[in-house]
Formats: structure tokens, sequence, C-alpha cells
């Protein structure tokens, strides 16, 4: 393709361009999609793909040329929008926000029918995950594909201690954890020494290890078929059996997750796996001991998932490998990186969205993972930083990419 | 008993090392663990039994000659190497200098998209591939090698020997060496990296389409979910031999082909998949460099 001049009309390049991607896919998408069983070679379908792509391409030029003709009013606009929000949130005790969230996270429920409970107790647990992930991830910079098997190990904790020896939920709660952090540490000792990419392999197999082994030990964990009948959590005689008990359990299983990563991330530790996650070497050169940050961030990551499995195998009181598989490693991670990486209320919304939004899509069921799939790679193209960023992480997205002007705010530092 | 073991781990093993090849391409360039690379081998399957399908549509071929499979190799070809620069320009080229989890992620995305895009285009049940290859084969004692054995090593070994070729012979295979060793420098001397780029994908995703259509023939059934399991171990095959290494994904796909049969044959067929993240890990720990992989040092 021959490149214009700038005084070339701005459209006319971009419409070729239109043309050409919309042909390309839907040549591409035409052997998957032709229907051979037909009469006829069906080409509706590959047409409608390469209308949408069409549409997609004019949208952006649309885009494009509007930002262009108001680059200056929209930088202004976002600008004074973002300090208002501050402005506003500054003004207000920052405790107050807080109480204010506790009382409708409490309130919610009452209004609500078992269904939305249960779709209310499902963010979280996931919520719980995620802000656990976000210590290995958005913390200390490690990709960790295999978290679920920490989730797992804290369910298959509770479902065999409880059909088995008998012990209550409150025993395991603490048990679970401990466990799931010990695994935690067993899986980081052996990866110390690996980075990035092969860290995120090898914790892939870390994980697909033991659903696979929970698979197939069928006379210690019962196999495919899981486990069943196991025990509901007591207090003083008093049973939960309601979606609305297990909410409030899990209210408060979140709320001390919400702490503790929170204080974590305003500590020593917290900003021993910042240093680490942002270069190495010049952590170690500062003092900090890598192998001890590092196995730290595994086993408190960990930790959340163990607690998060106890509570997930009592709710369901029936657990089997097929929960923990290597998707749903794969959308908590998507939680992390939607909402922002290190950022707890970032975290918070990333998971309430991608348990929300799915059930809320349940009539596009066919479509949704096709959906959630194209969505990861949009987010990572036009907002990597997530939602809501981290002002840690913030600055170092920043410096990394140097060709495109941040559009987060302004930083205070913490 | 021990000899069909390696028999069958050999043509395991050689397109594993196919697959393999991807990885380490890309990788070796830029520095990315292509997830969706697995996809692309599905979608070989795939395009392999549409072709089929086409062809038998049509009354071009009769089903069984050696011009349709041929032609499903080809097109199968033609077809992921297309998917392969379209994936590379959508999702990974916007991402070149982002962090290095963006990319991964983006590549994940890319992975979940095409499964589900197989899987409402094609249907979620597993698909018959077309039985070409029934019969023939050389029996020897204690086991037999089918000619559908046969076929897949001699392709696969074919496949290395040109892309040895094209990497060591050819100009755009100097060009590629330069760039996997320095893109600014390979960028300098008049190299447009981009296309290096593009050109590598779609030659690593070529192989792929390869590799597909013939596990499609055979194990004889695909379905959209294949792609996520054979990815893994090819992965695993590529850092065995040492990731950016070529002749290391060979050897590395050969030796996980082998180590797997023998694993299933003689310890136990539940755990086989186990095996191979099993070395994974091992590998890792005790020569992350790989078997043929350059030591390289840590980059500050």
């Amino acid at each position: 393709m021959k490149c214009p001049s700038r005084s070339m009309p701005l459209h006319q390049r971009p419409l070729l361009r239109i043309v050409l991607a919309s042909v390309w896919f839907g040549l591409l998408s035409l052997p998957l999609m032709m229907e051979l069983q037909a009469p006829y070679f069906g080409l509706g379908r590959p047409l409608m793909v390469s209308a949408v792509v069409a549409l997609i391409g004019l949208l952006r030029v649309l885009a494009l040329q509007w930002r262009e003709a108001s680059t200056g009013r929209l930088e202004r606009l976002l600008g004074a929008s973002g300090s208002a929000a501050r402005h506003l949130t500054e003004g207000i005790d920052q405790r107050l926000l807080y109480a204010l969230a506790l009382a409708c996270a409490i309130m919610i429920p009452l209004g609500l029918n078992r269904y939305h409970i249960d779709v209310l107790t499902q963010v979280g647990i996931y919520v719980t995950l995620a802000l656990g992930l976000n210590i290995v991830v958005g913390l200390a910079g490690l990709l960790d594909l295999g978290y679920i098997a920490f989730y797992a190990v804290g369910a298959y904790t509770y479902g065999l201690l409880s059909t088995r020896v008998g012990l209550s939920f409150w025993e395991v709660l603490p048990l679970g954890a401990l466990l799931a952090a010990i695994f935690g540490i067993l899986l980081g000792i052996p990866v110390l020494r690996l980075r990035g990419d092969y860290l995120a392999i090898v914790t892939l197999g870390f994980g697909e290890m033991i659903r696979i082994t929970l698979n197939n030990w069928d006379s210690f964990t019962r196999g495919p078929n899981g486990i069943i009948g196991i025990g509901r959590p007591k207090i003083l005689g008093f049973t939960f059996s309601d979606p609305i008990h297990y909410y409030y359990l899990i209210l408060a299983i979140v709320l001390l997750t919400i702490f503790v990563v929170d204080r974590l991330n305003r500590s020593r530790i917290g900003r021993a796996w910042t240093a680490m996650r942002d270069d190495e070497v010049a952590a170690e050169a500062m003092g900090i001991d890598l192998m001890k940050t590092k196995l730290l961030a595994f086993s408190l990551g960990a930790t959340w998932a163990g607690f998060a499995g106890v509570f997930f195998a009592s709710k369901m009181t029936f657990i089997s490998p097929e929960s923990f598989t290597f998707f749903e490693s794969v959308i908590i991670l998507c939680m992390v990186v939607l909402g922002g990486m290190g950022s707890v209320p970032g975290v918070i919304l990333g998971a309430a969205m991608l348990v929300i939004l799915p059930e809320m899509m349940r009539q596009f069921a066919l479509y949704r993972m096709l959906i959630f799939g194209g969505a990861m790679v949009v987010m990572m193209v036009l907002r990597p930083q997530g939602l809501i960023a981290s002002p840690r992480r913030a600055i170092a997205l920043r410096h990394t990419d140097s060709r495109r002007p941040s559009v987060v705010s302004p930083l205070h530092t913490p | 008993m021990l000899l069909q073991q390696l028999v069958n781990g050999l043509t395991l093993g050689s397109v594993y090392a196919l697959i393999a090849l991807g990885y380490t391409m890309v990788y070796g360039i830029i520095e990315l663990i292509n997830f969706a690379h697995g996809e692309i081998y599905m979608l070989g399957a795939y395009m392999g039994i549409v072709t089929f399908g086409l062809l038998t549509a049509l009354h071009l071929t009769s089903p069984s000659s050696g011009a349709t499979l041929f032609l499903m190799i080809v097109l199968a070809m033609l077809f992921c190497g297309a998917c392969g620069i379209t994936i590379e320009r959508l999702a990974y080229r916007p991402l070149r200098n982002a962090p290095r989890l963006s990319p991964l992620i983006s590549a994940l995305g890319v992975s979940i998209f095409l499964q589900n895009f197989v899987m409402l285009a094609q249907g979620p049940r597993d698909k018959g591939f077309p039985h070409l290859f029934v019969h023939g084969g050389i029996d020897f004692p204690g086991g037999r090698l089918s000619a559908i054995q046969i076929f897949i090593m001699a392709t696969s070994v074919l496949m290395m020997v040109a892309l040895q070729l094209l990497v060591h012979r050819t100009k755009i295979g100097k060009a590629m060496r330069a760039a996997a060793q320095d893109k600014q420098m390979a960028s300098l001397v008049g190299i447009d990296v981009d296309r290096i780029i593009s050109v590598t994908f779609m030659i690593g995703s070529a192989l792929a389409g390869v590799a597909g259509v013939m596990v499609g023939m055979y194990y004889g059934l695909i379905n959209f979910f294949i792609g996520y399991i054979a990815g893994i171990k090819a992965f695993t095959a590529a850092v065995l031999g040492g990731i950016g290494s070529i002749p290391g994904a060979m050897l590395g796909g050969l030796l996980l082909g082998l180590i797997e049969a023998l694993g299933a044959g003689y310890i136990s067929s539940e755990y086989k998949d186990v095996f191979a993240f099993a070395i994974l890990v091992l590998v890792l720990i005790f020569r992350p460099s790989g078997l043929l992989g350059a030591d390289v040092s840590k980059r500050v």
C-alpha cells in the first residue's frame, strides 16, 4: 500500500484499509464457517464477519476523527472530571466512604431473591481469590497461571476432613489456608529462579498436575465423581443453610482479605514486592532477600485461595475436579488484570464485573466466551493498566510505555 | 511391546516437534510465549476436515487419493499461516513495548477466542477425521509400523529439513537470525523487523497446521479443545530442547514423545499428561536453558 502524504484527506487511506481488512477477515473466517452440509456453500456467515469488521473499522475512524477534532477539549474534560472526582473523594473522610460501602454490602441482599444472593456470594468468592492472586501477580509481579490449584487444595482439605474425619468448618478454615500456603511454598521453591514466561508455564503445569491427580487418585479423592455430603458450617447450634447466611460469611472473609491485603501492600513487605516486580536486580542490591520475598508472595497469595476453597466446599457441599480447571485460573487472572493489577478497589471491581456480566449475558450464553476472549485482547491493547490503575503501577507503566501518553491521573505519593 | 512404544513415541514426538518449532521461533525473535499457538494447530486440523469435505462435495478428487491429502496439508498451512500473521498483527504487535504480562494475557485471550470461535462454527462435539492410509504398514516382531506413522514421521522430517534450509541458506533466514540476535541492530542494517516477525509467525503457524492435519488423521477424531494440551506439550518440548533453538525444539519434541509413550506404556496411562509437566518442571529447575539452548545469562 502506498503511503499517503500528509496533505491527503484523512478518510481515504483508512477507507481502503477498512475494505481490505473486512475482505481479509471474511476470507479467514470462510473455511471454518462455511456450511458444507447444505446444498449450497453458504457464504452468509463469513459475509457477516466482513460486515462486522467493516463496521468496527468505520467506528474507529470516526472516533479518531472526532478525537482529532476535539483533542484539547477532550483532554481538558477528562482532566477536569478526574480532578473533580478526586476533590469529591478527598473532601470526604476515607473512613466514611468505607463505612458507606460496608453498609451497602450489608444491606444489599435484604431486597434480593436467592438467585441474586447466590451470584453475590459468587462475587465474594472471586473477590477473595482475585485479591489473593493480586498479591502474587499485581504486587510481586510473578505471573501465576495455576492459582486455582490452591483453591482446590483448600476445597479438598475441607471436603476430605469433613467427610472422613468429621472436623468442623471452623477447624478446617485455618487448616485449609495453612495447607494452601504450604503448597504455595512448595510451588515457589522450584520456580524461584524462573522469570516471567517460564514461571507462567510452570505454574500452569503445577495447576494441571494437581487437577489430574485429584481426578485420578480414586481411592483418596473419589476421582471425577467428587466428594459429596460435605458438612455445612455451624455456630452454637446454628447451621448455615440459606444463601444469605453464606453471603454474610463470605462478606466477613472478604473484609478480612481486603484489610490484610491492604495492610500488606502498605507494609515493608509490600514495598519489597513492588521493588522486586519493577527490577529484581535493583531490589536485591537494595538488600531485599528475593527468595524470602517471593516465597512470602506465593504463600500469602495461596492462603486466600485456601480460605475461598474451604468456603466453596462448605457452600456447595459437593466438590469435584471439574471446578478447578485451568480456565478458572485464567478468569481470576483476568479479574486482576481487568480491574488493575495491584489496586485493591480495581481488583474488586474486576471480580464483580466478571461474575455479574456473564450472569447478565446468559441469553448470549454461546457467545459470551468468544466475547470474553476478544475483550481480553482489546483490553490489553487499549488499557493495559486496568480499569482502576494502582498508583504505584501507574508509574511503572508510564515509564515502560513512552510512546503513548499515560491516561492515568497525576499521582500523589501514598 | 518396547519397540511398538518407541514407534508410537517417535510418531507423537515428531508432531510435538513440529508444533514446538513455532513456539521456539517466535520466542527466539520476540521473547513471547505464544499461548495461542496450540489453537493454530487445532485450526489446522479443522482446515484439514473442511478441505476434505469440500473436495468430496465438489467431486473434485477421489477422497483417498494422494492429491486430496496434499491439498489438505497445503491449504491448512496457508490458512494457519494467514491466521498466525493476523493474530500477531492484532494482538501482539500493538503490545511490543508494553510490560511483559500484557502480550501474555492478550495471547490467552486469543486462545479463548479461537477455541470458542471453532466451537461455535464447527460444533462442540468430536469430529471424525477422514480415514486416509487405513491400509498398509510394516509388521515387525512385537508390533507394527503403520503407513500413517511412516507418513507422519517422513513429513515431519521433510518440514524440519526445509526449515533448516530456509533459516540457514536463504536471505530471509539470515534476516530472521539477525532479528533474533538483536532487533535494533537488525533494523539498523536495513532489515524490516516487523516483516520478519510476521514471516516467523507465518512459518511457525504453517508448521502447526501440518501437525494438526497429521494428528487428526492419526487419532481419527478432533475437537475444538485439542489445541490446549498439545500446545502445552509442545511448549514443554521447546523448553526441553532449549527455547529459541530450532534443533532443540526438534530434539525436545522427539524426546517428549518417547518419554510419554514409555511412561504411558510402563507406568500409567492415566498420568500420561502429568509426565510432560513433571519433565517441564525438572528441566526448568536443573537446566533452565534446555538441552541445546545457549546458556543465556541474566539480562540486566
